[in-house]
């Protein structure tokens, strides 16, 4: 992982003494509301619900060790011992004091933890696959163009006052488990011909109330012209994206108006200009960075050692994790571990402060002190030797971070809702946590096999709703809280948006629905090997409608 | 309203020319688009005093290449603070067209979009608030350090700010 | 409880229709707080200034969203009078009050409100 230096911190502490002059001259009334928001959002701030809410910087979901127990430390004395993970690998606290936030980004810099543009009509963090760097088949870390991006993205003069949010994603594996493609810039590093690898860059995809899948505008770009090219397509948003209508000014609308082949001419023509720029490159620059990328020293390990065998032979509960929360490492004799935050009856992507102490301990003694965030709100510990597999076990299990429902039905993700969010029409947690309850029992679950279930409870679609296998909206009717479903999205290099299967649905009734959905995909599916985004897509959405009704 | 140029608080030599006003010859002026675009050639080339124009934050700057060689002093806009667009504006005037003038933010100018405003070519401000104008030297100087270069000087990434 | 129009404020237009009150949080620390009688904030909705009229409503929502320094986001929010204590008029301003409608995932706050 990226190693702050001198540099790094002291642009963080400088950020945050500038925020704690612009709350000081919004107490004293210097600063209207007005002219402090965009202040306050690009500093991570929310105004809630209930409070302020502070979503804090993951860059590209790495932390380490020292950093999560910060983040501990602070949910603990600031906020009320908990924090939640997000769908673009940030952490959220919702009872901050904005009078308290000067001291909380003073304590975070200390462990080189920020919140700078996590908000705004800015570029955002810049998210990737959390299995970056170790993920078998990959074709180089994402991570570390992410970390290039961060740099260039940090403060740009240009680039800070958009027509809106900014969000890119990159992935360097062919599966895309960072979802590129509703990205407003969406990156996978690919290969070419000549064996040089490079980008392939795809602009315009993006989620909320109009969604859509981003077009491919170049398919290949070489690693040197990475910013250049990034900033020609940010100087045409900035100049082009409508300030008219909030609805309709993300960079998907812009690309959607003049099509992609006129978009990508538009960048072309910018990108002459400035592609042999001072942005192109400097291999100097790029080989400072990489050396600040520290990779664990791995030792020389078979695969499957023998206690990790024993283990599995003896214990069916550990056997069960082992085959749902472990994947294939790209160093043999290691193992990528999924830690759950998704215990059934309790709130999807929250954890304790206590238990973010522990998974940073065992991050310390397992992982070379290193943790993931995944956009799923689950925890990954990236580097686990397959011989410690057993002994990680029975600790992960006991601070309730192993249930074994990883990318199963009950592995819900949900954005908060009406509960905390000011945003929201509708509820999200507890109708995913019901739903969780009715598929419980983990053999069910299992016996039902991968199926992503996003929530959102508003247009916003913060729950990514459009690309889950099945998705759920909350809108609002009358006073009450009813949900739209959708079946077939996809998150991957596939990507897709669900189909609406029918009218909205009361709060009441949303579990049942989902049974019988699952029910009826029980009956359909040719085989246990055909899972349940296959068989929709096999099918299309026709016969699942009759789920909606009520069966007497 | 305070105007600083250059760093330092200064009156404001230039003079605005709204609508169909003859515009004299003789004093700073800053014009409006219709008015340069019909100007006869000797009518700018004539002139004692330099000239400006004020440019819309919504239309292509480089409409006014032709003119550049002529332009002491270009005014953008920011009809509200969070609109940008006279950030591109701005950058590619310096540093696509190669314009050394005056470069003036207008509107609605504030203290914490200083520094971006520095780094993106500005080098002149209409200030809404005295106390932004007083804080002008802070608010450049909040941080000693860039990440990534701008025209502003350096070509280096991760190099210490040239505050305006 | 009152089942009442709850699309976010962000989301809607201004309508008045029934009784209602003017909600804001905070400035300092973001409380969910109500204009009072007295013309200041309360965080008991029991002390808000119940309004009856759209023309009473607007012209206190207007002169509360001026005051930016105490308390910002100000809106007009549904009530039930129908007890003798205001009550919350739909599950939003519900929420506002009690907080999430499920068990949070650690004991309650570690600093108490000033």
């Amino acid at each position: 992982m990226y190693t702050y230096d001198e540099f790094d911190r002291t642009f963080i502490a400088e950020r945050a003494a500038q925020f704690r002059d612009q709350v000081a001259r919004r107490l004293s009334g210097e600063l209207t509301e007005d002219e402090f928001r965009p202040l306050r959002l690009m500093n991570g701030v929310y105004l809630q619900l209930h409070a302020y809410m502070l979503r804090i910087a993951i860059p590209y979901g790495t932390l380490s060790s020292g950093q999560l127990r910060k983040l501990a430390h602070v949910a603990r004395v600031f906020d009320r011992g908990y924090g939640h993970f997000t769908t673009r690998q940030n952490l959220q606290l919702n009872w901050i004091k904005l009078s308290d936030m000067p001291q909380v980004l003073e304590e975070l810099a200390g462990a080189g933890v920020h919140a700078m543009q996590t908000s705004g009509n800015c570029i955002r963090n810049i998210t990737t696959d959390q299995w970056g760097g170790v993920a078998p088949g990959e074709i180089e870390d994402p991570r570390f163009w992410a970390e290039i991006l961060r740099q260039w993205s940090t403060m740009h003069p240009e680039f800070t006052f958009l027509p809106r949010k900014f969000k890119i994603a990159i992935t360097g594996t062919p599966d895309d488990r960072a979802a590129v493609k509703v990205h407003d810039i969406g990156l996978r590093i690919i290969e070419n011909e000549q064996g040089e690898t490079g980008f392939e860059v795809s602009a315009g995809g993006g989620l909320g109330r109009s969604p859509f899948i981003a077009k491919v505008i170049r398919d290949f770009l070489p690693k040197q012209d990475l910013l250049s090219y990034l900033e020609a397509i940010l100087r045409v948003y900035n100049a082009h994206g409508r300030r008219d209508n909030i609805y309709k000014a993300r960079i998907k609308i812009l690309v959607h108006d003049l099509g992609a082949e006129r978009f990508a001419a538009e960048v072309e023509e910018e990108w002459a200009q400035i592609k042999d720029s001072y942005l192109k490159l400097d291999p100097a620059f790029v080989a400072d960075i990489r050396s600040r990328f520290v990779y664990p020293e791995y030792e020389t390990l078979e695969d499957d050692p023998a206690v990790l065998k024993t283990a599995l032979s003896a214990n069916a509960r550990f056997a069960l994790w082992h085959g749902n929360s472990t994947a294939k490492h790209k160093i043999s004799g290691y193992a990528i571990v999924t830690l759950s935050l998704k215990p059934i009856g309790k709130p999807p992507g929250d954890a304790t402060s206590g238990q973010m102490e522990a998974i940073a301990d065992l991050a310390d003694r397992y992982s070379y002190g290193e943790i993931r965030v995944g956009h799923d709100q689950n925890l990954v510990l990236p580097h686990v030797r397959q011989q410690d597999l057993p002994a990680l076990w029975k600790q992960l299990d006991a601070i309730g971070v192993a249930t074994p429902n990883a990318g199963l039905i009950t592995d819900i993700i949900s954005c908060p809702g009406l509960d905390y969010c000011s945003l929201a029409n509708a509820r999200a947690i507890p109708v995913a946590m019901e739903i969780a309850q009715r598929f419980a029992p983990i053999e069910k679950a299992q016996s039902i096999g991968p199926l992503h279930i996003n929530i959102s409870g508003c247009i916003n679609a913060c729950g990514h709703h459009h690309i889950g296998h099945i998705g759920i909206l909350g809108v609002e009717k009358n006073g009450r809280e009813f949900y739209q479903i959708t079946l077939g999205g996809k998150a991957d290099e596939d990507a897709t948006l669900g189909q609406l299967l029918g009218p909205a649905i009361p709060y009441e009734e949303v579990a049942g629905t989902i049974e019988r959905i699952v029910s009826r995909y029980l009956d359909l599916r040719l085989s246990a090997d055909e899972i349940f985004i296959g068989t929709v897509t096999r099918l299309g959405v026709t016969p699942f409608k009759e789920a909606l009704y009520a069966l007497h | 309203m305070r105007y600083i140029k250059d760093g330092v608080a200064v009156a404001d030599p230039w003079v605005y020319i709204e609508g169909d006003e003859p515009v004299p010859p003789d004093v700073p002026a800053i014009v409006p688009p219709d008015w340069l675009f019909a100007a006869k050639a000797d009518a700018i080339a004539s002139r004692s005093a330099p000239l400006g124009v004020a440019w819309p934050n919504d239309r292509p700057e480089n409409e006014l290449v032709p003119y550049l060689s002529q332009l002491a002093l270009i005014a953008l806009e920011f009809p509200v603070f969070r609109d940008g667009r006279a950030y591109t504006q701005a950058r590619r005037l310096r540093e696509r067209h190669g314009f050394k003038g005056e470069i003036r933010a207008t509107g609605d100018v504030l203290r914490d979009q200083f520094l971006f405003m520095a780094r993106a070519g500005f080098n002149a401000y209409e200030v809404k608030k005295r106390a932004d104008a007083e804080a002008f030297a802070k608010a450049v100087h909040e941080f000693s350090l860039r990440y990534q270069p701008a025209g502003d000087g350096g070509r280096d990434f991760r190099a210490r700010l040239r505050n305006a | 409880m009152g089942r009442k129009a709850m699309v976010s404020p962000l989301q809607q237009k201004i309508r008045v229709s029934g009784p209602v009150v003017v909600t804001a949080n905070r400035l300092s620390d973001g409380a969910v707080v109500y204009l009072a009688k007295s013309g200041l904030w309360t965080q008991e909705l029991g002390a808000a200034t119940v309004l009856w009229s759209a023309e009473e409503a607007q012209a206190a929502l207007k002169a509360a969203q001026s005051d930016g320094l105490e308390a910002v986001g100000a809106y007009l929010a549904p009530i039930d009078a129908s007890e003798t204590a205001a009550q919350p008029g739909n599950l939003r301003e519900f929420i506002r009050i009690g907080g999430p409608t499920f068990a949070l995932p650690s004991a309650g706050p570690q600093r108490v409100a000033a």
